[in-house]
């Protein structure tokens, strides 16, 4: 058996710290090409690993469909054929490489991204050109993604946190707005071949796009990019508008599964987006509500009370309006518990003055975890993504620093008078 | 070549330094050779139950998580049924932070009854999140039972049934943390902005007064060649049938460990690969269909799982991967197609080696197999495998008598 008498240190002294909230934290800047035909290209041009990454973001997501899931499936079938190759031989030049060629469909954009060695780059840009401008979108593969999604779709449905989600998405912003749509089993039925064709012709052959390019960059990267993209259309697709539809009843409580053994809880309220002056302040406060694992959501409701695996708060990443939610999956008997402790905790925080001692963990929790992100090019590229998609600029990524390091406890419990107020906010338990 | 250095103090702790000065970050990564495999049949569940109370303060420091925080660091741990490990990243300036905080919890845990209790709860959450409350979530339960008779890969990480995990006593606790949480059976990596003496120092410093320990002798039962087919058919309130079949493969160190590795890419991973042209895209017998390995360090399991297109038959279904598996028993790959699995094999280390924390993870993974060398040498591994090796390997893997299957059939 060990005895801690024989130690020669003090154990119960922390070593001195530096306290990351004195770290000087530095965003590294971007290279930035303009193409031939005016397309914007950021570049982080580092790591040590012979790999990059190319991600070519269209504007071109939900936001622009005028039928639900055709913007969607018109980026999943990119990969289904062009008039010279087939999905199988698209698929098997990219893998052939070792690389991955993925794409993504989110509400105001969709991206298709190459991950490679940096040395085969010119042998695989071809053929992510040729996906932008040939693809010829066969009714036969259409089918089979139709198929593959339902199945997919009516595994989730018995998923009590994915119907949570989706469902908390509708009471927020109302089901015929991008950021609260629901696909319904019968959308894919009625998803046909011509929309995908005119969603391709308006938004992809005649649309417009920005290019993040990251990793050990080669020399001749200008010119391989002109040659691949520098002719392709770049002309912004015109502002759609929605408004907001929210749920009349606030407080709901649905059984998906009446032998469920846990209930997924989603507590919502309506946010700004980003370039409200409160939204960095914000997330101060949401860290100390529940943003990381030593948030009062979590030190209650999961290391002291046990009633659920993990609990977490934050703000969708959403551009043009957002909401800030509370999200858990807890034990069927103790969901109701769990909710009152949610919002026990709101209390505190707008009746208590958060201690300087507290305040200063989130503080260094935030530095630590921002520095701890901008480790290697493609984490660093991501964050100047999310800084240009959402029309800021550097100044966006010092505030943030800067909003860490200087908002005070008062202003923290102000915050929390104005936005942690229980009758704005949405509440929902699936079981 | 990831470059590393490596020495032991004198009660056993394996240390092992990578330096790498271009990140500002360092990493602090702690392997126990200790895993589910190593629990008792009737005590299932505890390694993986253990790493939680491993946050629950030790014997000087009452929180494991606020002091790391405050120095800007972050961290997570993981069990399988080999190992268990723990990290943590932060800013190099605090590193000898990471090092008070995992020496005291490697020289003793608190052992506290309310951490105990509340981990329990937290622990039976998770399970019903992930395989109670998911549809599907039972079946590996089902067909790790169904693959081993003795081994105790049997059971999954987080444990046979909620009750071994609810019924944990303090006392078991701590004859569990004394047995395996002990410096000869852990491994240290430190990797990023540091120095080597710097960590000679530290390691000394904070390690090394901490009592050795017995070294953990592991005699584990030995799975027996599997002599017949298996089969288990399940009826349950999913909305697709399913089918999932698995075969015994070779050990991780074992030469032949690479050439199933290299099959399963060949087979599924891509829009390229067998199954999924087959019996996806052309076929349209499986809506997914997915083929992998758990990378286990004892003999392992290969598996083809995937859900059935809504009418198909499943022995239809189970035809048609037969089929696929007759191909690549009696016809050999062609070159291009094995270069293209390797090719995914290197771009995916490549990748894998961009992060401080991966590289300081698998340090202390091929460490733990006998030799952090190892990681180096790993593409050489999968570089020497010709097309005879993989219909070889696949002869000896895809027999009847050494398969698994269950029909795992919707209600609806």
């Amino acid at each position: 058996m060990i005895t801690a008498e024989k130690s020669s240190i003090d154990r119960t002294v922390a070593p001195k710290i530096i306290d990351a909230v004195d770290l000087d934290l530095h965003l590294k800047p971007y290279s930035k090409y303009i193409l031939k035909n005016g397309t914007e290209v950021y570049a982080i041009d580092a790591g040590a690993e012979e790999v990059m990454m190319v991600e070519v973001v269209y504007y071109a997501g939900d936001w622009y469909e005028e039928n639900r899931l055709v913007a969607a499936a018109t980026n999943f079938m990119l990969k289904n054929g062009t008039t010279k190759k087939s999905a199988f031989q698209i698929n098997e030049h990219f893998e052939y490489y070792g690389s991955y060629l993925s794409r993504a469909c989110y509400n105001e954009t969709s991206t298709i991204t190459l991950h490679t060695l940096t040395k085969h780059i010119d042998k695989l840009l071809p053929v992510v050109r040729e996906m932008l401008t040939d693809s010829i979108f066969p009714e036969e593969e259409l089918a089979v993604y139709k198929k593959i999604m339902q199945q997919r779709l009516s595994v989730n449905l018995l998923k009590c946190d994915f119907v949570a989600q989706r469902t908390i998405d509708a009471y927020v912003y109302g089901e015929e707005h991008p950021y609260g749509r629901i696909s319904r089993l019968e959308d894919f039925d009625a998803l046909k071949r011509e929309q995908l064709v005119e969603f391709y012709k308006n938004y992809y052959l005649d649309g417009k796009f920005i290019t993040f390019i990251a990793g050990k960059l080669p020399q001749n990267l200008e010119q391989l990019l002109n040659q691949n993209f520098g002719d392709l259309s770049n002309k912004k697709p015109e502002a759609v508008n929605y408004s907001i539809r929210p749920a009349s009843e606030k407080k709901q409580r649905l059984i998906n599964d009446a032998n469920g053994v846990q209930g997924a809880i989603r507590i919502a309220r309506h946010f700004p987006n980003r370039h409200h002056p409160d939204f960095l302040k914000i997330q101060v406060l949401n860290s100390l509500f529940g943003g990381f694992f030593g948030s009062r959501l979590m030190t209650n409701i999961r290391e002291d009370k046990g009633y659920t695996y993990g609990i977490h708060s934050y703000i969708q990443n959403h551009i043009q309006q957002t909401a800030w939610l509370v999200s858990t999956e807890a034990g069927r008997d103790v969901c109701e518990a769990a909710i009152k402790e949610v919002y026990l905790e709101m209390k505190r925080l707008r009746e208590e003055v958060v201690d300087e001692d507290e305040l200063l963990l989130v503080r260094n929790y935030m530095m630590g975890s921002i520095l701890g992100d901008l480790d290697g090019p493609f984490h660093i590229i991501s964050r100047w993504k999310n800084i240009i998609l959402n029309d800021l600029d550097e100044k966006y990524f010092y505030n943030s620093i800067n909003t860490i390091k200087t908002i005070t406890a008062e202003e923290l419990k102000q915050l929390a008078e104005k936005y942690l107020q229980p009758e704005e906010f949405y509440e929902l338990v699936v079981i | 070549m990831i470059q590393f250095q490596r020495f032991r103090l004198a009660n056993g702790l394996t240390v092992i330094v990578h330096e790498d000065s271009s990140t500002p970050m360092a990493v602090v990564d702690v392997m126990y050779d200790v895993g589910a495999r190593d629990e008792d049949p009737n005590k299932t569940g505890f390694a993986h139950l253990f790493e939680h109370l491993m946050f629950g303060g030790s014997l000087h420091v009452e929180a494991y998580d606020e002091p790391l925080q405050m120095a800007g660091g972050e961290n997570n741990a993981y069990t399988t049924n080999d190992l268990t490990n723990y990290y943590i990243q932060l800013p190099a300036e605090n590193i000898e932070t990471a090092f008070w905080l995992e020496s005291d919890r490697m020289l003793s845990l608190a052992f506290s009854e309310k951490s105990l209790d509340v981990q329990r709860k937290v622990v039976c959450e998770e399970f019903k999140e992930h395989y109670i409350n998911k549809p599907y979530g039972e079946v590996w339960h089902k067909l790790r039972e169904l693959a081993y008779e003795v081994h105790p890969y049997r059971w999954m990480t987080i444990g046979k049934e909620l009750s071994h995990v609810e019924n944990a006593k303090l006392e078991e606790v701590k004859n569990f943390f004394f047995r395996f949480y002990r410096p000869v059976n852990a491994i240290l990596v430190v990797a990023g902005s540091v120095k080597l003496e710097q960590i000679k120092r530290l390691a000394e410093k904070w390690f090394g007064d901490i009592a050795p320990g017995e070294k953990y002798s592991r005699n584990l039962p030995k799975e027996p060649p599997q002599q017949k087919g298996r089969k288990m058919e399940i009826k349950a309130d999913v909305p697709l049938d399913a089918l999932y079949k698995c075969w015994h493969i070779a050990s991780r160190l074992d030469k032949r460990y690479y050439v199933a590795d290299l099959i399963t890419d060949i087979l599924s991973g891509g829009g390229s690969t067998r199954l999924y042209q087959s019996l996806v895209k052309e076929k349209k017998l499986f809506s997914n269909i997915e083929c992998y390995h758990f990378g286990s360090l004892d003999n392992g399991l290969l598996a083809i799982e995937g859900k059935l297109v809504k009418g198909v038959k499943m022995e239809d279904a189970e035809d048609a991967i037969d089929q696929e598996l007759d191909k690549i028993k009696n016809e050999l790959v062609s070159e291009t197609e094995l270069t293209k699995v390797k090719n995914k094999t290197e771009s995916t280390i490549a990748f894998e080696d961009m992060s401080v924390m991966n590289r300081a993870n698998s340090l202390a993974y091929y460490e733990l197999l006998g030799d952090a060398e190892l990681m180096n040498q790993e593409l050489e591994k999968y570089n020497v495998v010709t097309t005879e090796d993989v219909r070889n390997e696949a002869r000896k893997i895809f027999r009847e008598e050494n398969s698994n299957t269950l029909y795992y059939y919707s209600n609806n």
